[in-house]
């Protein structure tokens, strides 16, 4: 009984916090925020629903190179780097399709900006990671599965 | 005022490498402290953006899948060496952080 009244008040405590944290938001915009953040695709939990958000879904497979490790030790660190040699790359796209949170970061490139990015990612478990580009209007993407022997989306 | 971050800048041929790496948690809001079994609240960078000369060249969103204390390169086109690069970001708590380079 104790356990239950905990737990429930612990999950208002926490919702209560969720929207302190956005009220907050709301009243800061643009001042605080460089750019807006699409919190609905990052918090997104559905990898179908992520995918189609970015345009990803049924996208063609282009020039892209996805250079990550075959086999990662540490999850919670894993190198990767996207290379598009597609002319015109306007943005890069990263996808942890098994990631709690699949949608892991979103890189706009202009003004000479190489079609070009290096990062380290955390991948909750072994699956591919996907990078969508973005190039002259049109979608493409590839993919190379990393096998993750401990996760790092924490839980 | 977040921990300093590193920047390096530097040519190859006719186009500059950016490299830099940030100091944050990167907390995704799913963790949950060993100890004490509460969910460690998300306090992760939402958006990066990187200016040469002034002109934006990236802008970047970013979510908690990205590793602690993040590493970013890129690379911009059409740079010449001493041309100053800024990085930029922001975290969703508001707290932000900047670094500035000569390109060398």
């Amino acid at each position: 009984m104790n356990i239950l009244r905990r737990n429930v008040l612990k999950g208002a405590g926490a919702a209560g916090a969720v929207s302190v944290a956005m009220a907050a938001g709301l009243l800061k915009p643009g001042a605080v925020f460089a750019a807006d953040w699409n919190k609905g695709l990052f918090e997104n939990k559905d990898l179908g629903g992520v995918m189609g958000a970015v345009g990803g879904a049924g996208a063609a497979a282009g020039d892209i190179s996805v250079k990550a490790p075959d086999i990662a030790e540490n999850g919670a660190v894993v190198p990767v780097e996207i290379t598009s040699n597609i002319a015109g790359t306007e943005s890069i796209t990263l996808i942890g399709e098994k990631n709690t949170l699949p949608m892991i970061a979103q890189f706009n490139l202009s003004n000479g900006a190489q079609g070009y990015v290096s990062t380290r990612i955390k991948m909750g478990s072994t699956s591919n990671v996907r990078a969508v580009v973005k190039a002259g209007g049109k979608i493409y993407t590839a993919a190379k599965e990393v096998k993750v022997t401990i996760g790092g989306c924490g839980g | 005022m977040a921990e300093p971050m590193k920047i390096r800048a530097s040519m190859s041929g006719d186009t500059a490498e950016v490299k830099c790496l940030m100091n944050h948690p990167m907390e995704t809001g799913l963790r949950k402290d060993a100890k004490t079994g509460a969910v460690v609240p998300a306090h992760h960078i939402t958006n990066v953006t990187a200016t040469l000369n002034g002109t934006q060249v990236l802008d970047a969103q970013w979510g908690g899948g990205i590793s602690k204390n993040p590493y970013l390169a890129f690379k911009v086109k059409g740079a010449k060496k001493g041309d100053k690069v800024v990085v930029n970001w922001v975290d969703n708590t508001g707290d932000k952080n900047s670094a500035e380079a000569a390109i060398g």
